[in-house]
């Protein structure tokens, strides 16, 4: 949450000019002390967080209702979307999750190097999904699955397939715009740490963000087993 | 500094201190110091003119609508345009006025100020609140030049996703930007109210304002990620064709009611509460007692957050739910009056054998109490299933919120821009003003809102320009009454720019008032105190005399009598 930078100093509680004070170590004017500061932060990242579970829970519950009256169409939406891509992609992601909580560690053991290279690697990762997910976009496009004018399918229940691939799209979309705002602030975080911004003393936007990157590894492991295992369950059964 | 003798009366002697020399208005000056500022003070300020500037577009679009209802025959406009109009002022008034009203300005302002804190936790997301906020607006605004839109503020699907030929997507995506300020201000003000409280302010010890800000920031956090991903959901439905809430497509459209009044019902207690936080200091400090059942109002703050939560099918008796579920919802709606009665009541009781006097902060909170429990009281027949389908889309139902909104929530806001207004700037404005137009807010208001309870009863539906010939005497009233409600709204805004200037020097505590904020200089310093507070006591301890002395800068803040007042 902090953008603060600058070497960490004793002196940093005189900012009578707090609007240009923007350059007096890591702790800002207005808190008594680190452990305050931190604690702020830590609880600011949690409640966002459940902001974003309601974020999530409204498209779920438009998504777990029309599944329910929809049910057959949907399992046959879901059988046309790639599983061993979405499975790739999981293994992807769950491995980012892990060079990320190893970077958290490495800010807390004052690991510069390793920090810089695990924010790069969890980076890659994230990249990684997103050129997947990429490709499996493109796919649907090939196969005239994006909803909208261009969507043809042809089949029974094609309105409700298409609603399948609404919310595909939607869901997988809102989750990949997610990533991309973490990794577009990670390059930011890349370069501060490259800095020597953090270290044992103060750790707290790599901690913040490995929540927040963990946090969107989660909604994946829901939406991974909502939009394409059910199609492969229901694909068997056929 | 005369009559201190008498700890219940107030000192009404003229304050012959000066302004501090320095404080936050002139610690900087220029337009880079105020669009920068991380002060949430001058945050507070931006919000307090740009959402007096979406009040007065609002009003506007009200105005045009009063005129409109004055003849039966609709000869103003044409359907199309009205349909934009009193959705412009839906929007307008809700998203941009009453949502962030009151925390936004005087959340910020005086929350940090009254848990003792230099700022709230996460400035820089502070000022980031209100550039979202603006950006919201300007989408809002940009959509109002487009031609407007014409779904009704609730954007119901599928009329909004499918039919509308108006520029909804453009006002959606600004209604959804706009909502991150609000989740950002109550994020704020949940981590500050936690982690920045000053030593020896227990939670027990808070002021009411903060609990009822603290109540309604869980709403905000909750509730605004709900409809801010069904308002995206329609916006990518316009865009895009996806057809979640089409039925043409198979989707549906009670859906999207349901996500939308999961939030939008809970947003009428973000309104409500805050400006209950503000009664709560206004009737005490003017009742000159100790506010009375102080636990029960702050529980039951949170009460109406939680219950609020779960009463949003109420709205929705006759869109096609399952007549079990409306059985359920109308019960846990008469739940949720209970809470509010329990605030109401113990108000009253902190009126009896107070030592009242009716500065026009008071009034406002006289008006409030009045009009809220009208309102709160005309929202059982709404709640009720079987009169609802006599009176639901009806004008019953437009004068029973604008008693919510209006007689509450604006009451409750001009209570506290009078009430804090020589804080905020260290100048009394002309109580001679102040008091008149807070009696012709009350009588403008009344004559503007009753009428519609009558023509709603005898049928009347809302958003229609045309009625039958026989409803005219009544319509004539409330437009006659609408236009003394807007000469109550400008007066204010003459005699309190006129104070800037003019008016007499506040000092620090005019009103002789309890709590943090009124330990420190008017206006305040940049950093709030001199020294952190340190707190010893509850709230609301009225039976000690309280003086409006001037504060030296660099001495600590007047350090409360610490003997334990008698209870009165």
């Amino acid at each position: 949450m902090s953008q603060r930078h600058g070497p960490v100093t004793a002196a940093v509680i005189t900012g009578s000019m707090p609007e240009m004070d923007n350059d007096h170590g890591p702790l800002q004017h207005h808190f008594d002390d680190m452990a305050q500061q931190n604690e702020s932060a830590a609880l600011g990242m949690w409640l966002f967080l459940l902001t974003e579970v309601m974020f999530f829970g409204g498209v779920l519950t438009a998504y777990a209702v029309c599944r329910y009256l929809f049910h057959d169409a949907f399992a046959e939406g879901a059988s046309h979307l790639d599983v061993q891509m979405g499975t790739i992609n999981t293994i992807i992601l769950i491995f980012s999750s892990l060079t990320m909580a190893l970077a958290v560690r490495a800010a807390q053991m004052s690991k510069t190097k390793l920090l810089v290279g695990l924010l790069i690697a969890t980076m890659v990762f994230g990249g990684a999904f997103l050129v997947i997910k990429g490709i499996e976009y493109e796919h649907k496009w090939v196969e005239h699955h994006v909803p909208g004018k261009y969507f043809q399918y042809d089949g029974p229940m094609a309105n409700q397939v298409h609603l399948f691939f609404s919310f595909y799209f939607t869901m997988t979309g809102i989750h990949a715009l997610h990533m991309i705002l973490g990794i577009g602030w990670m390059i930011w975080l890349t370069i501060r740490s490259w800095r020597g911004d953090f270290s044992a003393a103060y750790f707290s936007p790599i901690e913040m963000t490995g929540l927040y990157w963990h946090f969107v590894d989660i909604v994946w492991i829901f939406l991974f087993p909502l939009l394409y295992l059910f199609g492969a369950g229901a694909g068997a059964g056929h | 500094m005369s009559e201190q003798a008498a700890p219940r009366r107030r000192n009404r002697g003229r304050y012959e201190g000066d302004v501090p020399r320095e404080h936050y208005l002139n610690v900087a000056y220029g337009l880079k110091s105020w669009l920068l500022t991380v002060d949430h003070k001058r945050i507070a300020i931006l919000y307090l003119l740009s959402i007096t500037g979406f009040f007065a577009i609002g009003g506007l679009f009200a105005a045009i609508i009063r005129m409109e209802l004055m003849t039966p025959t609709g000869d103003l406009m044409s359907s199309e345009v009205y349909n934009r109009v009193f959705t412009l002022h839906g929007v307008v008034m809700v998203f941009f006025f009453l949502i962030p009203s009151i925390p936004a300005v005087f959340g910020n302002f005086f929350l940090p100020m009254m848990i003792g804190a230099k700022d709230l936790a996460f400035p820089r997301i502070n000022l980031a609140s209100w550039y979202i906020y603006t950006i919201g607006g300007i989408f809002t605004l940009a959509a109002i030049i487009a031609g407007g839109v014409d779904t009704g503020w609730t954007f119901y699907t599928p009329y909004s996703s499918t039919y509308s030929n108006s520029a909804v997507a453009l006002t959606a995506i600004g209604v959804f930007i706009n909502g991150f300020s609000s989740i950002f201000t109550g994020l704020n003000f949940i981590v500050s109210i936690h982690k920045m409280r000053a030593p020896g302010l227990t939670w027990m010890r808070l002021p009411l304002f903060v609990w009822a800000h603290y109540a309604a920031s869980i709403i905000m956090i909750l509730g605004t990620p709900v409809v801010a991903i069904a308002i995206f959901l329609i916006a990518v439905e316009r865009l895009l064709g996806v057809g979640i809430f089409d039925p043409a497509l198979g989707g549906d459209p009670i859906l999207y009611q349901h996500l939308f009044w999961f939030y939008s019902h809970p947003a009428v207690y973000i309104m409500i509460l805050p400006s209950m936080g503000v009664m709560s200091e206004v009737i005490a400090c003017f009742s000159r007692k100790r506010i009375f059942g102080y636990a029960f109002i702050a529980a039951s703050s949170l009460a109406i957050a939680v219950v609020g939560f779960l009463v949003w099918g109420h709205h929705m008796f006759v869109s096609g739910q399952s007549a079990y579920v409306s059985m359920v919802f109308s019960v846990l709606s008469m739940l949720v009056a209970v809470p509010s009665a329990v605030k109401v009541f113990n108000w009253l009781a902190t009126l009896w054998r107070g030592s009242i006097s009716f500065e026009t902060p008071m009034l406002y909170a006289f008006g409030f109490l009045g009009l809220f429990t009208v309102g709160g009281l005309t929202g059982l027949y709404l709640g009720t299933l079987a009169t609802d389908v006599h009176l639901h889309d009806s004008y019953f139902i437009v004068a029973h919120f604008h008693y919510i909104m209006v007689g509450g929530a604006v009451m409750g806001y001009l209570a506290a821009v009078h009430f804090w207004w020589p804080k905020m700037t260290g100048r009394m404005y002309s109580e001679f003003w102040g008091r008149l137009s807070a009696g012709l807010l009350f009588i403008g208001f009344n004559l503007t809102f009753f009428p519609q309870f009558l023509l709603g009863y005898m049928g009347m539906p809302r958003r229609y320009h045309f009625y039958p010939d026989e409803w005219q005497v009544l319509n004539v009233l409330s437009t006659a009454g609408a236009s003394i409600l807007g000469i109550a709204y400008l007066i204010p805004i003459i005699y309190l720019v006129y104070s800037l200037r003019y008016g007499p020097i506040a000092g620090p505590n005019p009103w002789h008032a309890t709590g943090l904020e009124w330990t420190t200089a008017s206006p305040p310093p940049q950093h709030n105190f001199e020294t952190t507070p340190t707190v010893t006591e509850e709230p609301y301890d009225y039976s000690k005399a309280i003086e409006n002395v001037a504060i030296t800068p660099g001495a600590g803040p007047e350090s409360p009598p610490s003997p334990a007042a008698p209870r009165s």
